[in-house]
Protein backbone atom coordinates (compact mmCIF):
# COMPACT_ATOMS: atom_id res chain seq x y z
CA UNK A 1 0.00 0.00 0.00
CA UNK A 2 1.38 3.77 -0.88
CA UNK A 3 2.24 6.21 1.92
CA UNK A 4 -0.96 8.21 0.65
CA UNK A 5 -3.10 5.38 0.39
CA UNK A 6 -2.03 4.66 3.98
CA UNK A 7 -2.51 7.73 5.42
CA UNK A 8 -6.25 7.92 4.03
CA UNK A 9 -7.13 4.94 5.77
CA UNK A 10 -5.57 6.46 9.01
CA UNK A 11 -7.89 8.61 8.55
CA UNK A 12 -10.81 6.71 8.06
CA UNK A 13 -9.99 4.64 10.45
CA UNK A 14 -10.03 8.01 12.97
CA UNK A 15 -13.73 8.67 11.11
CA UNK A 16 -15.56 5.21 12.06
CA UNK A 17 -14.13 5.48 15.07
CA UNK A 18 -15.43 8.94 16.34
CA UNK A 19 -18.64 8.07 14.31
CA UNK A 20 -19.39 4.84 15.86
CA UNK A 21 -18.80 6.66 19.64
CA UNK A 22 -20.77 8.93 18.48
CA UNK A 23 -23.58 6.84 17.91
CA UNK A 24 -23.23 5.17 20.72
CA UNK A 25 -23.70 7.54 22.90
CA UNK A 26 -26.69 9.16 21.51
CA UNK A 27 -28.29 5.60 21.24
CA UNK A 28 -28.04 5.65 25.54
CA UNK A 29 -29.88 8.54 25.53
CA UNK A 30 -32.45 8.69 22.83
CA UNK A 31 -33.15 4.57 24.59
CA UNK A 32 -32.86 5.42 28.18
CA UNK A 33 -33.84 2.31 29.22
CA UNK A 34 -30.72 0.27 28.11
CA UNK A 35 -28.77 1.75 30.80
CA UNK A 36 -30.64 3.64 33.21
CA UNK A 37 -28.89 5.52 35.70
CA UNK A 38 -25.23 4.68 34.52
CA UNK A 39 -26.48 6.72 31.08
CA UNK A 40 -24.03 9.59 31.92
CA UNK A 41 -20.90 7.36 32.98
CA UNK A 42 -21.32 5.41 29.78
CA UNK A 43 -21.84 9.01 27.39
CA UNK A 44 -18.46 9.85 29.36
CA UNK A 45 -16.51 7.12 28.61
CA UNK A 46 -17.66 7.21 25.21
CA UNK A 47 -16.34 11.20 25.11
CA UNK A 48 -13.09 10.58 26.36
CA UNK A 49 -12.31 7.10 24.07
CA UNK A 50 -13.46 9.26 20.86
CA UNK A 51 -11.14 12.24 22.15
CA UNK A 52 -8.62 10.05 22.33
CA UNK A 53 -9.06 8.58 18.97
CA UNK A 54 -9.28 12.14 17.12
CA UNK A 55 -6.15 13.24 18.88
CA UNK A 56 -4.53 9.98 18.02
CA UNK A 57 -5.74 9.38 14.14
CA UNK A 58 -6.52 13.29 13.23
CA UNK A 59 -3.68 15.31 15.15
CA UNK A 60 -0.81 12.39 15.09
CA UNK A 61 -0.10 12.48 18.54
CA UNK A 62 1.44 9.42 19.83
CA UNK A 63 4.85 8.25 21.34
CA UNK A 64 7.27 8.67 18.39
CA UNK A 65 10.00 11.24 19.11
CA UNK A 66 8.70 13.78 16.86
CA UNK A 67 5.69 13.69 18.49
CA UNK A 68 6.77 13.66 22.34
CA UNK A 69 6.95 17.41 22.94
CA UNK A 70 3.59 17.47 22.17
CA UNK A 71 2.11 14.59 24.12
CA UNK A 72 3.67 15.90 27.06
CA UNK A 73 2.41 19.51 26.38
CA UNK A 74 -1.33 17.93 26.68
CA UNK A 75 -0.52 15.59 29.49
CA UNK A 76 0.55 18.47 31.36
CA UNK A 77 -3.16 20.28 29.73
CA UNK A 78 -4.55 17.48 31.09
CA UNK A 79 -3.43 17.51 34.80
CA UNK A 80 -3.60 21.36 34.88
CA UNK A 81 -7.13 21.13 33.83
CA UNK A 82 -8.24 18.65 35.72
CA UNK A 83 -7.34 19.89 38.39
CA UNK A 84 -8.49 23.28 37.69
CA UNK A 85 -12.52 21.77 36.59
CA UNK A 86 -12.64 19.19 38.70
CA UNK A 87 -11.86 21.05 42.07
CA UNK A 88 -14.12 23.76 40.89
CA UNK A 89 -16.66 20.98 40.43
CA UNK A 90 -15.88 19.41 43.87
CA UNK A 91 -15.80 23.01 46.05
CA UNK A 92 -19.25 23.87 44.17
CA UNK A 93 -20.66 20.83 44.78
CA UNK A 94 -19.46 20.81 48.32
CA UNK A 95 -20.83 24.10 48.63
CA UNK A 96 -24.24 23.65 47.05
CA UNK A 97 -24.77 20.25 49.67
CA UNK A 98 -23.88 22.83 52.97
CA UNK A 99 -25.85 25.62 51.98
CA UNK A 100 -28.90 23.65 51.27
CA UNK B 1 15.53 17.74 15.51
CA UNK B 2 14.15 14.60 14.23
CA UNK B 3 13.73 13.59 10.55
CA UNK B 4 9.84 12.01 10.82
CA UNK B 5 7.00 13.78 10.20
CA UNK B 6 5.69 16.17 13.47
CA UNK B 7 2.83 15.45 15.00
CA UNK B 8 -0.06 17.51 13.14
CA UNK B 9 2.34 18.21 10.41
CA UNK B 10 2.43 16.82 7.09
CA UNK B 11 4.85 17.98 4.95
CA UNK B 12 6.99 14.95 6.35
CA UNK B 13 9.32 12.93 3.82
CA UNK B 14 8.63 15.44 0.63
CA UNK B 15 12.37 16.94 0.85
CA UNK B 16 10.96 20.12 2.55
CA UNK B 17 14.08 21.86 4.41
CA UNK B 18 12.11 23.50 6.89
CA UNK B 19 11.42 21.02 9.13
CA UNK B 20 12.81 22.73 12.19
CA UNK B 21 10.77 25.96 12.23
CA UNK B 22 7.83 24.36 11.02
CA UNK B 23 8.40 22.37 14.64
CA UNK B 24 8.65 25.17 16.70
CA UNK B 25 6.18 27.31 14.94
CA UNK B 26 3.13 24.45 15.14
CA UNK B 27 4.84 23.64 18.82
CA UNK B 28 3.72 27.43 19.76
CA UNK B 29 0.32 27.23 18.26
CA UNK B 30 0.04 24.15 20.33
CA UNK B 31 0.68 25.91 22.97
CA UNK B 32 -1.77 28.42 22.33
CA UNK B 33 -4.53 25.54 21.65
CA UNK B 34 -3.48 24.29 25.11
CA UNK B 35 -4.70 27.49 26.78
CA UNK B 36 -7.69 27.93 24.72
CA UNK B 37 -8.45 24.63 26.01
CA UNK B 38 -8.27 25.44 29.54
CA UNK B 39 -10.53 28.56 28.44
CA UNK B 40 -13.33 26.38 28.00
CA UNK B 41 -12.35 23.00 30.78
CA UNK B 42 -13.08 26.16 33.66
CA UNK B 43 -16.37 27.82 31.46
CA UNK B 44 -17.41 23.91 31.43
CA UNK B 45 -17.16 23.74 35.54
CA UNK B 46 -18.78 26.83 35.71
CA UNK B 47 -21.53 25.25 33.45
CA UNK B 48 -21.02 21.87 35.85
CA UNK B 49 -21.30 24.41 39.21
CA UNK B 50 -24.33 26.43 37.75
CA UNK B 51 -26.62 23.27 36.59
CA UNK B 52 -29.00 23.27 39.09
CA UNK B 53 -29.18 27.09 39.36
CA UNK B 54 -32.30 27.27 36.65
CA UNK B 55 -34.27 30.06 39.03
CA UNK B 56 -37.41 28.64 38.12
CA UNK B 57 -37.07 28.79 34.67
CA UNK B 58 -36.28 26.24 31.79
CA UNK B 59 -34.41 23.40 32.71
CA UNK B 60 -31.88 21.37 29.78
CA UNK B 61 -34.38 19.02 29.36
CA UNK B 62 -37.33 21.46 27.84
CA UNK B 63 -34.78 23.02 25.94
CA UNK B 64 -32.33 20.55 24.28
CA UNK B 65 -33.05 18.35 21.57
CA UNK B 66 -31.59 14.96 20.42
CA UNK B 67 -31.70 15.08 16.60
CA UNK B 68 -30.13 18.75 15.41
CA UNK B 69 -27.36 17.74 18.10
CA UNK B 70 -26.58 14.96 16.04
CA UNK B 71 -26.58 16.26 13.07
CA UNK B 72 -24.79 19.48 14.23
CA UNK B 73 -22.00 16.84 15.70
CA UNK B 74 -22.07 14.53 12.52
CA UNK B 75 -21.24 17.69 10.48
CA UNK B 76 -18.08 19.11 12.50
CA UNK B 77 -17.17 15.53 12.32
CA UNK B 78 -17.13 15.39 8.38
CA UNK B 79 -15.87 18.79 8.36
CA UNK B 80 -12.99 17.20 10.22
CA UNK B 81 -11.95 14.63 7.68
CA UNK B 82 -12.29 16.71 4.89
CA UNK B 83 -9.91 18.93 6.10
CA UNK B 84 -7.35 15.65 7.03
CA UNK B 85 -8.66 15.11 3.12
CA UNK B 86 -6.96 18.42 2.26
CA UNK B 87 -4.17 18.02 4.30
CA UNK B 88 -3.29 14.80 2.50
CA UNK B 89 -3.76 16.27 -0.97
CA UNK B 90 -1.42 19.17 0.04
CA UNK B 91 1.32 16.61 1.55
CA UNK B 92 0.94 14.48 -1.67
CA UNK B 93 1.07 17.91 -4.25
CA UNK B 94 -1.93 17.07 -5.97
CA UNK B 95 -3.09 20.03 -7.72
CA UNK B 96 -4.33 23.67 -6.11
CA UNK B 97 -8.05 23.20 -7.32
CA UNK B 98 -8.24 19.66 -5.39
CA UNK B 99 -6.98 21.25 -2.19
CA UNK B 100 -9.52 24.38 -2.56
CA UNK B 101 -12.21 21.56 -3.26
CA UNK B 102 -11.42 19.73 0.37
CA UNK B 103 -11.13 23.34 1.88
CA UNK B 104 -14.36 24.59 0.41
CA UNK B 105 -16.16 21.25 1.73
CA UNK B 106 -14.97 21.66 5.02
CA UNK B 107 -16.33 25.79 5.11
CA UNK B 108 -19.45 24.30 3.71
CA UNK B 109 -19.69 21.62 6.22
CA UNK B 110 -18.79 24.72 9.12
CA UNK B 111 -21.17 27.46 7.81
CA UNK B 112 -24.19 24.68 8.06
CA UNK B 113 -23.44 23.94 11.46
CA UNK B 114 -22.92 27.46 12.35
CA UNK B 115 -26.82 28.08 11.27
CA UNK B 116 -27.87 25.18 12.61
CA UNK B 117 -26.61 26.23 15.75
CA UNK B 118 -28.14 30.22 15.69
CA UNK B 119 -31.20 28.57 14.59
CA UNK B 120 -31.17 26.44 17.89
CA UNK B 121 -30.57 29.83 19.89
CA UNK B 122 -32.85 31.39 18.37
CA UNK B 123 -35.66 28.44 19.37
CA UNK B 124 -34.18 28.59 22.77
CA UNK B 125 -34.99 32.62 23.09
CA UNK B 126 -38.25 31.48 21.51
CA UNK B 127 -38.88 29.49 24.71
CA UNK B 128 -37.91 32.06 27.09
CA UNK B 129 -34.16 30.53 27.58
CA UNK B 130 -31.86 33.68 27.51
CA UNK B 131 -28.93 33.93 29.25
CA UNK B 132 -30.14 36.03 31.84
CA UNK B 133 -33.04 34.39 32.57
CA UNK B 134 -31.17 32.19 35.43
CA UNK B 135 -27.25 30.82 36.24
CA UNK B 136 -28.20 27.62 34.30
CA UNK B 137 -28.45 29.75 31.02
CA UNK B 138 -25.48 32.51 31.64
CA UNK B 139 -23.50 29.28 31.74
CA UNK B 140 -24.54 27.62 28.77
CA UNK B 141 -24.77 30.99 26.71
CA UNK B 142 -21.06 31.42 27.90
CA UNK B 143 -20.19 28.04 27.20
CA UNK B 144 -21.68 26.77 23.62
CA UNK B 145 -21.32 29.88 21.83
CA UNK B 146 -17.97 30.80 22.47
CA UNK B 147 -17.12 27.76 20.57
CA UNK B 148 -19.47 28.65 18.02
CA UNK B 149 -17.38 31.94 17.61
CA UNK B 150 -14.44 29.65 17.79
CA UNK B 151 -16.17 27.66 14.15
CA UNK B 152 -16.82 31.03 12.86
CA UNK B 153 -13.23 32.49 13.38
CA UNK B 154 -12.37 28.97 11.79
CA UNK B 155 -14.49 29.86 9.09
CA UNK B 156 -13.21 33.12 8.25
CA UNK B 157 -9.83 31.74 8.44
CA UNK B 158 -10.55 29.22 5.80
CA UNK B 159 -10.96 31.72 3.53
CA UNK B 160 -8.31 33.81 4.09
CA UNK B 161 -6.38 30.48 3.57
CA UNK B 162 -8.14 30.38 0.48
CA UNK B 163 -6.78 33.48 -0.72
CA UNK B 164 -3.55 32.88 0.12
CA UNK B 165 -3.34 29.44 -1.66
CA UNK B 166 -4.60 31.13 -4.81
CA UNK B 167 -2.60 34.25 -4.39
CA UNK B 168 0.49 32.60 -3.39
CA UNK B 169 0.27 29.16 -4.35
CA UNK B 170 1.54 26.04 -2.11
CA UNK B 171 4.87 27.53 -0.97
CA UNK B 172 5.89 26.17 2.50
CA UNK B 173 4.74 29.25 3.99
CA UNK B 174 1.20 28.35 3.02
CA UNK B 175 1.37 25.02 4.07
CA UNK B 176 2.55 25.66 7.43
CA UNK B 177 -0.41 28.10 8.07
CA UNK B 178 -2.90 25.39 6.69
CA UNK B 179 -1.01 22.39 9.39
CA UNK B 180 -1.78 25.39 12.11
CA UNK B 181 -5.42 25.95 10.51
CA UNK B 182 -5.86 22.37 10.52
CA UNK B 183 -4.84 21.76 14.11
CA UNK B 184 -7.27 24.65 15.09
CA UNK B 185 -10.13 22.30 13.41
CA UNK B 186 -9.72 19.33 14.28
CA UNK B 187 -9.60 21.44 18.64
CA UNK B 188 -12.25 22.63 17.75
CA UNK B 189 -13.97 19.16 16.94
CA UNK B 190 -12.69 17.82 19.84
CA UNK B 191 -14.51 20.52 22.06
CA UNK B 192 -17.35 19.96 20.40
CA UNK B 193 -17.23 16.10 22.08
CA UNK B 194 -17.05 17.64 25.37
CA UNK B 195 -20.30 19.70 24.85
CA UNK B 196 -22.71 17.19 22.88
CA UNK B 197 -21.65 14.72 25.49
CA UNK B 198 -21.74 16.61 28.90
CA UNK B 199 -23.90 19.76 28.19
CA UNK B 200 -26.40 18.20 25.43
CA UNK B 201 -26.75 14.27 26.32
CA UNK B 202 -26.23 15.23 30.06
CA UNK B 203 -29.18 17.57 29.99
CA UNK B 204 -31.62 14.83 28.26
CA UNK B 205 -30.01 11.20 29.63
CA UNK B 206 -32.16 10.11 32.83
Amino acid sequence: MSDRAREIWRYVAGLFLAAASTAGAFAAVRWPTLLGPRTFAFICGLGLLQAIAQFRFFLHVGIKRSARDDLLLLLFSSIIIALMAGGTLVLMANLRNRMM
Amino acid sequence: MSRSAHTGITLGGKGETHHANAEQDLFGFWVFLMSDAVIFALLFATYGAMLGGTAGGPTPRDLYELKPTLIETALLLISSFTWAMASVSLKYGDTRTRVLGWMGATLILGLVFLSMETHDFATMFAKGAYPARSGFLSAFFALVPLHGLHVLAGCVWIIVMGVQVIMMGLDDRTKTNMLRLGLFWHFLDIVWIAIFSTVYLQGLAP
